[in-house]
Order: C-alpha cells, then sequence, then structure tokens
C-alpha cells in the first residue's frame, strides 16, 4: 500500500502534466496546419526566417 | 508599442507542396509593408499582416508575380472562421480534459475489476470520483446547456438522455462510494462524456460558416467611388454617403458604387457580376449602368440615381437572404434519429426502473439498473456515426479541392437528384484564355507580358497569367502609358530589342484590322515587327462535358440557367447536349429554383456570380467555384477549387457513399442496442461489460466511417 500511496499521485501528476502540454500546444496554434507542419520540414532553411508569430483575424496575438 | 496591422487573407487553390510555401513566405517578406506571411496548406490559404496603406490588390499581384493565383477572402469570413475555431478549440479543451480523466479511471477500474476489495476498492473509488466529479462539471457544459435550453422549451433532443444519464451514472457512483458499494459506473460516465465530445469535435470543425455578412461583402465589392463637388473638384466618398443626383466620377478599371444614367463618356461595362453576360456592355451618355458593374475602357461622369441600399445589387442581397431562409430549416438525419431515440431511451430506463420495483427489488437496486439502461443506450455510437463519417469525407473531399462548409451539405448533396448549373464561370472558366499557342516570339514575350502588367484590362489580365504561367520573366520598360480604350505602351530598356516601343491594345491602335469578334482580341507590336493578333475566349473548364455526363449517370435532371445571351451558351449547352434557359435575370433563377422545389426535386445549384446568389441560397443545395464571388462562395454550401469542373461530380458521388456509410452506422449502433439493452434491463450489466461495449461499439463505428478516405476517387 505505501508504494500505492506513493505511485498513484504521480500517474496522476503526470496524466496531468500531459494534459496541459496538450492544451499549450492547442492554444499554441500547432493543430491549425497540420499538413503544412509536415511539408515545412523539407524546406532549406538558408538564413531565412519563417514568421514565428501571426496575428489572427482578430488581430491579436496569438499564446501568451 | 503597437504598430497599426491589417489582416488579409487569400485563397490559394495552387499551393501544392513545401517548395510553393517557402516560394510564397520568402517571395512575400522582403516586400516593403509586409510583416509576416504564412502558408496554411491545409486551408490552402495565405495569411498576411501587412501595413494598412497596402492593398489587397497590390498584394494579390504580388502574389501572382511570384506565381501564384490568389483569391482574397473576404474579411467577413475569415472573421466568422475565426469564432469558429474558438468554439472549436473549447469544444478540444473539454475533450482532452474528457480524455484524460477517462484514461485515469479506467487504469483505476482495471483493479476493481480484476478483484481488488474492501478498503482498496473503496480508494480506487474515492480516487476516481475525486476526477470524475470536476471533470463532468467542465467537458458536460456543452450537453448540460443544450439539454437544458430543450427541456425549458419543452422539447427533447440527443442532449437531453446524454445529460441525465451522466448526471444520474455520476450521482449514483457517488453515493454507491460513500456507502461502501461494489459498482460505480465513474469510467463509464466519463469515457461516454469523452466519446461523444469526440463526435461533437468532428462536427464542429465542419461548422456552418455564418452566412450573415452578405451586406458587408457587397460593400467591398465597391467601397465608395469619386464624386464630383460644386467647385469642380472630385472626392472620395464612402458607397453609404453618396446620394441620388450626385455625379460620380468613375475611372476605367474601377466599379461602379452606384446605380446611374451616364452623363458623359463611352466605355464598355463588365456586367458579368450582375447579369452573368460575359460580352462587355457598350454604355454611352443616356444609358443606365449599376452598382457592382466594372469600367473597362475609360472613365464615365454618372449621374446616380439610387445608392446604398437602395441599388439593383442591394435588392439582389435581399433577395439572397430571403432565398437562405428556407434553408435553415432543414433538420440533420442526427436530430432526426434523435426524436425518435431520446423518448425510447427514457422510456426504456423508467419500464426497466418500474418493472424491478415490482419484482420487489429495493429502489437502490432498480435504480442501478435503470442507470445501467441509460448508460448502455447512450447514444455514444449513434453521436459518433455522423461526425466521423462526415469528417472523414470531407477531408477526403478536401484534398481533391473541394472545401465543405457544413455536415448538413454533405446531407444534402446526397438527396440532390436535379442539377442547374450557370454558364459563365461556372461551366467556363470565367475569364478569357487563349485561344490556341500564343503567336509570340522570345523575345517579345517579356516585353508583352510588362505591357500587360500595367493594364487592368481582363484581357491584359489574361495575357499576364498565361505568361507568367508559362515561365515568362518580364522585361524592362520606360515611359509606360495607358491610353484608356486603346491599350497600353512603352519603351523597353536593355536587352537585344533595347529602345524599341512596345504597344498592347485594340487591334486597330496596333496596325491591325479591326476586331472580327466581341473584343476578346488584343493586338501587340514590337517596334516595326509585324503586329500580332491575339485571341482570346471564355472556354469550357477541362473535364466540364465528362462532368455532366457522369451526373447525367447518376441519375440527375441536369440544365443551364443563364444570364447571358442565347448565342453565347447556344454552343455551350451544344458541346454538353443540356437544355438552357437564357437571359435570367437574378430573380428568373430563384423562380426556375422554386419551381423545380415545388414540383419535388431538390436541387443541386451550381454558379459563381451575384447573379446566382438568390438561386445559390434557394437551392436545396449548392456549390461555388473558388473564382466566384464572395458573394457567391458566401451563398454556397461548399467551393471547388481549380479550373476543372470534375470536382463537383466528385463531391456529389462522395456525398452519396458517406450517406450509405451513415447507413450502416447507423444500423451497428441501433444493432448493438438491441442486443445491450436486454443485458442491461435483466441487471447483468456490471460497470466493466458497460465499458466494453461501449468502447468496442464506438470503435466498430470510427473504423467503418475510415472506409470513406477513398470516397473522393
Amino acid at each position: 500500500m505505501s508504494g500505492l500511496a506513493f505511485l498513484i499521485p504521480v500517474a496522476l501528476l503526470l496524466g496531468l502534466g500531459g494534459l496541459a502540454a496538450f492544451l499549450w500546444s492547442l492554444g499554441a496554434g500547432q493543430y491549425d496546419d497540420m499538413d503544412g507542419a509536415a511539408l515545412r520540414i523539407l524546406i532549406d532553411e538558408d538564413g531565412v526566417s519563417v514568421p514565428a508569430a501571426m496575428t489572427s483575424a482578430t488581430g491579436r496575438e496569438p499564446g501568451l | 508599442m503597437t504598430v497599426a496591422i491589417a489582416h488579409s487573407e487569400f485563397a490559394l487553390p495552387g499551393v501544392r507542396c513545401a517548395g510553393c510555401i517557402a516560394k510564397i513566405e520568402r517571395g512575400l517578406a522582403p516586400m516593403a509593408g509586409v510583416r509576416a506571411a504564412r502558408v496554411n496548406m491545409t486551408t490552402r490559404r495565405v495569411a498576411i499582416d501587412h501595413a494598412p496603406d497596402l492593398t489587397p490588390d497590390q498584394l494579390r499581384a504580388a502574389l501572382a508575380g511570384i506565381g501564384f493565383e490568389a483569391q482574397p477572402i473576404a474579411a467577413a469570413a475569415a472573421a466568422a472562421a475565426t469564432e469558429d475555431a474558438g468554439e472549436s478549440r473549447a469544444l478540444i479543451r473539454a475533450m482532452a480534459v474528457a480524455g484524460f480523466a477517462a484514461m485515469n479511471i479506467m487504469l483505476l477500474s482495471v483493479s476493481v475489476w480484476s478483484g481488488a476489495s474492501g478498503a482498496t476498492r473503496d480508494l480506487f473509488h474515492w480516487l476516481s470520483a475525486l476526477i470524475a466529479m470536476p471533470t463532468v462539471a467542465y467537458a458536460g457544459r456543452p450537453f448540460f446547456a443544450s439539454a437544458w435550453a430543450a427541456v425549458r422549451r419543452g422539447r427533447t433532443n440527443m442532449d437531453v438522455p446524454i445529460s441525465i444519464g451522466v448526471i444520474l451514472a455520476t450521482a449514483l457512483s457517488l453515493f454507491e462510494t460513500v456507502t461502501g458499494g461494489p459498482h460505480a459506473y465513474f469510467d463509464g460516465a466519463v469515457s461516454l462524456l469523452f466519446f461523444l465530445l469526440v463526435g461533437r469535435v468532428l462536427d464542429s470543425v465542419m461548422r456552418d460558416r455564418a452566412r450573415a455578412g452578405v451586406a458587408a461583402l457587397l460593400r467591398e465589392t465597391a467601397p465608395g467611388g469619386a464624386v464630383e463637388l460644386a467647385d469642380g473638384q472630385t472626392a472620395w466618398r464612402r458607397a453609404d454617403e453618396i446620394t441620388p443626383d450626385m455625379t460620380l466620377i468613375v475611372a476605367a478599371g474601377e466599379r461602379l458604387a452606384a446605380d446611374g444614367i451616364v452623363l458623359r463618356g463611352d466605355s464598355r461595362l463588365d456586367m458579368s457580376l450582375i447579369t452573368g453576360e460575359s460580352r462587355p456592355e457598350p454604355v454611352a451618355p443616356a444609358s443606365r449602368v449599376v452598382a457592382g458593374t466594372l469600367n473597362i475602357d475609360a472613365p464615365l461622369a454618372i449621374r446616380v440615381t439610387a445608392a446604398g441600399e437602395a441599388t439593383t445589387i442591394a435588392g439582389i442581397a435581399r433577395l439572397m437572404d430571403a432565398a437562405g431562409q428556407g434553408r435553415s430549416r432543414y433538420v440533420r438525419i442526427a436530430d432526426r434519429a434523435a426524436r425518435l431515440y431520446a423518448p425510447a431511451v427514457h422510456l426504456l430506463a423508467l419500464l426497466s426502473f418500474a418493472g424491478w420495483m415490482i419484482v420487489g427489488a429495493g429502489w437502490h437496486d432498480a435504480l442501478l439498473v435503470a442507470v445501467a439502461v441509460l448508460i448502455i443506450t447512450c447514444p455514444c455510437a449513434l453521436g459518433l456515426a455522423v461526425p466521423a463519417a462526415q469528417i472523414v469525407a470531407a477531408g477526403a473531399l478536401m484534398k481533391r479541392g473541394v472545401l465543405i462548409k457544413d455536415g448538413s451539405a454533405l446531407e444534402r448533396l446526397a438527396e440532390a437528384d436535379c442539377v442547374r448549373l450557370d454558364k459563365t464561370g461556372t461551366l467556363t472558366l470565367g475569364r478569357p484564355t487563349p485561344v490556341g499557342a500564343l503567336p509570340l516570339k522570345g523575345e517579345e514575350r517579356p516585353v508583352a507580358l510588362a505591357l500587360a502588367r500595367a493594364s487592368t484590362h481582363p484581357v491584359a489580365r489574361a495575357l499576364a497569367i498565361e505568361l507568367q504561367r508559362a515561365g515568362v520573366i518580364a522585361a524592362t520598360l520606360d515611359d509606360v502609358r495607358e491610353t484608356p480604350g486603346l491599350g497600353v505602351e512603352g519603351r523597353v530598356v536593355g536587352g537585344g530589342v533595347g529602345g524599341l516601343i512596345a504597344r498592347l491594345g485594340r487591334t486597330e491602335w496596333v496596325g491591325l484590322g479591326v476586331a472580327a469578334h466581341d473584343g476578346l482580341e488584343t493586338g501587340f507590336r514590337l517596334g516595326e515587327d509585324a503586329p500580332k493578333r491575339l485571341c482570346f475566349a471564355d472556354r469550357l473548364r477541362d473535364d466540364a462535358a465528362a462532368t455532366v455526363a457522369g451526373m447525367k449517370a447518376l441519375g440527375m435532371d441536369v440544365g443551364i440557367l443563364s444570364g447571358d445571351r442565347g448565342e453565347a451558351v447556344r454552343p455551350v449547352a451544344a458541346a454538353l447536349g443540356l437544355t438552357a434557359q437564357v437571359r435570367m435575370r437574378p430573380e428568373d433563377k430563384l423562380a426556375a429554383i422554386d419551381r423545380l422545389k415545388l414540383a419535388g426535386h431538390h436541387v443541386l445549384m451550381i454558379g459563381d456570380g451575384l447573379n446566382d446568389g438568390p438561386a445559390l441560397a434557394a437551392g436545396h443545395v449548392s456549390l461555388a467555384p473558388a473564382s466566384a464571388s464572395d458573394v457567391g462562395q458566401t451563398a454556397a454550401d461548399a467551393v471547388f477549387m481549380g479550373d476543372s469542373l470534375a470536382p463537383t461530380l466528385i463531391a456529389v458521388r462522395a456525398a452519396r457513399a458517406t450517406r450509405r456509410i451513415v447507413g450502416q452506422n447507423f444500423v451497428l449502433a441501433i444493432g448493438y442496442n438491441a442486443l445491450a439493452v436486454p443485458l442491461a434491463i435483466l441487471g447483468h450489466v456490471t460497470p466493466l461489460v458497460a465499458a466494453i461495449a461501449m468502447s468496442s461499439s464506438s470503435l466498430i463505428v470510427v473504423a467503418n466511417a475510415l472506409r470513406l478516405r477513398s470516397c473522393a476517387r
């Protein structure tokens, strides 16, 4: 039982950590363009920076 | 510190690969005034943050320069999409929470099922309760809200049995936990929420876009115009500030902002937005002209007779709004199923409760059985049956260039038995394309491209697009001058032909004979070389004949409704073997659709222009090409991309395949219920059985829906 008392909270915390990570990635717009993400790895980066933050159509900054 | 930033989005039907993404983003980034550009491959759009003084037309020209045709997306539509995305996100969050909770409670439940007893079982039940209570409160909100709204109006929907089932199951399980009982259904209640939320998320991804904002779209066709003031000066006025009897000065290449009568000037107007007429209409003093048409050749002065809400174009918008009312009354298949389903489930649960009470079981056991019945019949598979099939079909269609706006569009598309097509821009490309190969020599091409880019004339634009597609790089020109009504000329700088004067325009202006037909001819001359005659025509879309034949093979009745003249429609109708009604005003098209409706037909309307707007809104279901006016795109249920008509037939076939799969899913879900309900009523359904039955039925339904992945071949 003493093992359980330690392991159950750990399991729940790990699960909550995963949930928090998912919600963050959702908010950061990582699921907005699944097809594009698959293709972008093929683009050669020769010193051109791809814009990181875009304002949404409502004009507010995403994330943060 | 914040700088004012405008945000524009464009549809890019031509984006296909990583190379395209890089080309566009890197091509736009160095442009003055562009702050950021990002291509979204999933929606085939590019979003651009830019300085407010960059107009959409300039951005469009820049994209054309990179080699991509772009269609601006109305701000209203973009904002609606963002709003939808917000709603989807709230649902995804609820789904994530429910998913996390379901997994953890299942883990705890496994030990209970495998025989944990006494203190351990109670501890695990308590832990489950700890996770389940907040989860049900948070993730259940979408269902509770909609169920409460239905109950308050004295109606019932799918969400009522779901809410009652979940709340009852949770409350009863809590009671079991407190009293140390053997069966807690926390896992069932939470995983039920999870499966249902998956269905909701899928459905909301296909959410109906706001159909409002037609008026806003109309404002975008002509935001305003130059008005002559009393002292002979001109000043820019917004469309809603223009009043009758003002004098409007319309430059060549500008859209009219109000209806009126021509005072001065001779020009030709592109009426296609209003009438679908492909040939420019010549106008002279005393001609009546309407807002939204495009002035092609020369400046006009117009005495305004109607402005704002009184214009012809605003009248068409009102017609469209009225026609669209009927479609919102369409009841989706899942809701129709719910009407039968919800009362049946409640009755069953109530009967089994009453039955066990009569047999002599305690209220506690009877309630347990009733809850088990509610959980086992809860429409998890039913809730997934429709959205899962529709999202897979919509995804498959998107890969073929058809964007379906909502799930009900697929259902209505499957019911269509009758097709009516507009001609200009739908059966044809709606833009001039060269007849045969361009008779231009190697050194003439860059010069022709540079001249064509300098003009807004539709034929010049068509020539520019054609040359860009062939990979021609524009030459550098000096002293470029556009003479309205004649053409463009300029002097070539550098290269082998430096210093020569080049002309592009009216055939007689460059030294050829008078144009043979509708003015879709232009002449080009470089220096003293022989002038070249370039013929253009609005040709049929690729696969138009095959598509029409395919629709007929599906047993659909196909016909043309065109606003164009009979002699322009006849060759098209003959080539496709269709009957056509010609010279139809927007209200005539609407009436034609209404007559078919009265005869009991479900009409699929395919059209692009404002003149099709009311018919698109009135049709049982409607499609528009991506090149359509904003109005057309707003009124249509789905938009298809590219120069081919084939996607329309693919969409119809996919919709019918979806209907078949949805039917199978219903049979599967109901069949499962028919098997499981007797077990529940007899009291054999423990939490373990409920969990297995629920998960397996949902998985079967989803697996069946996945067969639709190839429906758009």
